[in-house]
């Protein structure tokens, strides 16, 4: 059954007789959850807005929404969404710009548009050419940036407050009580793309070497597994790195065969792959402070 | 005295009032941005030829506070109750929205009790919303009685808003799969005594004083006359396009939850006038009555939340036994949930029109972007063309017809 969104009805072949009926001026067709989006050459898009509202039949533009996406060379792109009343559809239309290029204004078409462009412009600084009043229309007056950009900081750059020596409201740079923080609550082993507080240090210079239990006699074979804390990688692999480690049955032994601790970033590995007895693996590893079960 | 206006009189065309040369300016007056009939934070640059409406200026954003922006920096969950302070009027109408939007990216199901709760507390919100402008309507046209009576209703409609998400205004209690928390079996009774006597009561007694009212006609009746194809053009939706003629509703053209169910009637205006928009909004309120009522015979037993852990949060009993049941709620609770990349609009019939959500998700747990498409946004900017010719005292008449509330408009 799936989920319980507004159900739009499916027209066949509605793809390819917008297709048709745009023709070059279409560049990409995007058909994702029921939802068709046409990307159209920005230079001819009032020529095909006219196609789709007089051939096409979608009288109503909804909605104009911007995107900032600073990767692309073209960093915005401006979303139309059109609605047929009388086909019981809705469509997305979209071009690219940047800050330079301006975007042909559809004011002509809709007078709806009027708005809705300057909220682009306000946001994002995209430039409507033909649209005779863009002015910003939520920011403030006198407003400097435009906040919808993904590098204007969320905390904006001027908060004002009525001063009392002067009797009005004045301006002034923001300043935070505490530093902005943003929590990002990503699993670390999914991909996020950042270093977790406390592996800073990972991969530099060792510090100052902490002083070895007195009571654990190091013998000469296991010394580089009594090294400092703060050497650059310990000589065994974590206890739990992979499956095999939990010593959870015979499954999790072939696994442990499988898995070669090279792979592992903070292992050096090659003591540990020399010694590579699968069987005598879980026990072995345990860590650093057990010589005795080697010897 | 008198050599002083002797003085004047050769300043002033009253010492000649043949010439007639004097060239008289338009007037250009501020309405708000405090006005109370401006209906929130409002400010109107009226150009006046007399007391013609030459040119409407509006000025909005005097309540923008960066939902959008502030919405890009939260997971999904936390950005939920931002929509109930949109449009503060009607707050589970734009959570709506967006828990369709969530779960149309996530192809979600929800259960079939907790689709029926949210259609009957979207109706009920509904009436809420137009008791609220229905009263400020006929009060910003001269009339007091009837504002007091429907804000008894709406106070009403706060009360069950409490007992069934604890909050009287920003409920925050749609979630994406369902619904927050199930009902008590009392809330729904007395739900259907409210509908079957205090509201009828109330409401029509409040409707007859003013509908077939000479005054409240005389304000209302071919003021700011909108056509169909005009409709169309400036973008209306809601009871704007259904009081120019057009028949025109998603519950009924695009059904969501489970409006397909439902049986009501679409009212429409005739003339497009404030009056017909007007009238649209009281009939609906009958209709959504008329919605509830069926959401009340024919609504079963069952969950109010999907079962999905990776989306929807165990309940609290399950999380004191199950080890697995508090993993998940700490996950949902801190990184929320990962919905696929993708983008949707999803729009639903919000009191005041169509309310769309653009919602660009790139994968992680938090929107790429959101974009609210406002009903008040495309309504007011239509103002200048419907006042144009207008007298001044029309403004509130059609600003009420409007239904705009700042909280939306502005984000």
């Amino acid at each position: 059954m799936g989920h319980s969104a507004p159900k739009i009805a499916v027209i066949d072949g509605i793809a390819e007789e917008i297709a048709a009926l745009l023709g070059s001026m279409l560049l990409d067709t995007v058909d994702h959850a029921d939802e068709l989006s046409f990307t159209v050459d920005r230079d001819r898009l009032v020529e095909a807005m006219t196609a789709l509202r007089d051939h096409a039949h979608y009288q109503q533009l909804m909605e104009v929404a911007g995107v900032d996406y600073p990767e692309r060379p073209e960093r915005f792109e401006v979303v139309y969404h059109l609605l047929s009343l009388t086909r019981n559809h809705r469509i997305r239309v979209k071009v690219s710009a940047d800050e330079d290029t301006p975007v042909p204004s559809v004011t002509a078409l809709w007078p709806v548009a009027g708005w809705l462009e300057r909220e682009v412009f306000d946001m994002y600084g995209v430039i409507f050419s033909g649209n005779g009043d863009l002015r910003r229309i939520l920011t403030d007056y006198g407003f400097k940036g435009h906040p919808q950009r993904k590098d204007f900081p969320l905390t904006g750059h001027v908060e004002l407050r009525y001063s009392e020596e002067e009797k009005r409201v004045v301006y002034e740079p923001v300043k935070l009580a505490q530093d902005f923080r943003s929590f990002d609550f990503m699993s670390p082993w999914e991909g996020a793309q950042y270093v977790l507080p406390g592996d800073e240090k990972v991969g530099q210079a060792p510090g100052a070497p902490t002083p070895a239990p007195a009571a654990t006699p190091t013998p000469a074979t296991a010394a580089p597994e009594a090294a400092p804390k703060g050497a650059p990688a310990a000589d065994t692999p974590k206890t739990t790195d992979h499956a095999g480690k939990t010593g959870a049955g015979e499954g999790a032994n072939a696994e442990s065969v499988k898995t070669s601790p090279a792979k592992k970033p903070r292992a050096t590995a090659a003591k540990a792959a020399e010694s590579g007895d699968a069987a005598a693996k879980p026990k072995t590893v345990r860590k650093p402070k057990a010589p005795k079960g080697e010897s | 005295m008198a050599d002083y206006l002797e003085k004047l009189d050769h300043l002033t065309d009253a010492a000649d009032p043949s010439l007639g040369d004097t060239e008289i300016q338009n007037y250009t007056i501020n309405f708000g941005p405090q006005h109370p009939a401006a209906h929130g934070v409002l400010r109107l640059v009226l150009e006046l030829d007399g007391e013609i409406v030459e040119r409407v200026d509006p000025h909005v954003g005097l309540l923008h506070r960066g939902t959008e922006k502030l919405i890009e920096y939260k997971t999904y969950l936390q950005a939920l109750p931002y929509f109930d302070r949109l449009d503060y009027c009607s707050p589970l109408c734009m959570e709506h929205s967006y828990v369709l939007a969530i779960e149309k990216l996530l192809n979600l199901e929800v259960p079939l009790r907790a689709q029926y709760l949210r259609v009957f507390f979207a109706e009920l919100t509904r009436i809420s919303n137009h008791m609220l402008n229905l009263g400020s309507h006929v009060m910003d046209v001269g009339a007091m009685t009837p504002n007091l009576w429907m804000f008894e209703i709406r106070e009403d409609c706060m009360n069950f808003y409490e007992r069934a998400s604890g909050a009287r205004m920003h409920a925050a209690w749609f979630r994406p799969g369902g619904v927050h928390q199930d009902v008590p079996l009392k809330l729904l009774t007395d739900i259907g005594d409210w509908l079957d006597t205090r509201l009828p009561r109330l409401f029509e007694d409040a409707i007859s004083l003013v509908a077939d009212n000479r005054i409240f006609k005389q304000r209302n009746v071919d003021i700011a006359t909108v056509s169909k194809e005009d409709a169309i053009k400036w973008g209306f939706s809601g009871p704007m396009i259904r009081g120019s003629g057009i028949p025109w509703d998603i519950r009924k053209s695009q059904p969501y939850d489970v409006y397909d169910r439902m049986d009501f009637d679409v009212p429409v205006g005739t003339s497009g006038d404030c009056y017909d928009r007007f009238m649209v909004r009281v009939e609906e309120v009958r209709q959504s009555a008329r919605i509830m009522k069926q959401c009340l015979l024919e609504m079963p037993e069952g969950p109010v939340l999907t079962d999905d852990r990776k989306v929807a949060p165990p309940r609290r009993a399950e999380m004191k036994r199950s080890m697995e049941a508090l993993i998940h709620h700490f996950k949902l609770y801190t990184e929320g949930f990962h919905v696929p990349a993708g983008e949707v609009y999803v729009a639903t019939e919000s009191p005041k029109g169509e309310f769309g959500v653009y919602l660009v998700s790139d994968g992680t747990n938090k929107p790429y972007r959101c974009k609210i498409r406002p009903t008040a946004f495309s309504h007011l900017q239509a103002m200048d063309f419907m006042m144009k010719g207008h007298m001044l005292a029309d403004v509130t008449a059609v600003l009420g017809a409007m239904d705009i509330v700042f909280g939306e408009c502005d984000r």
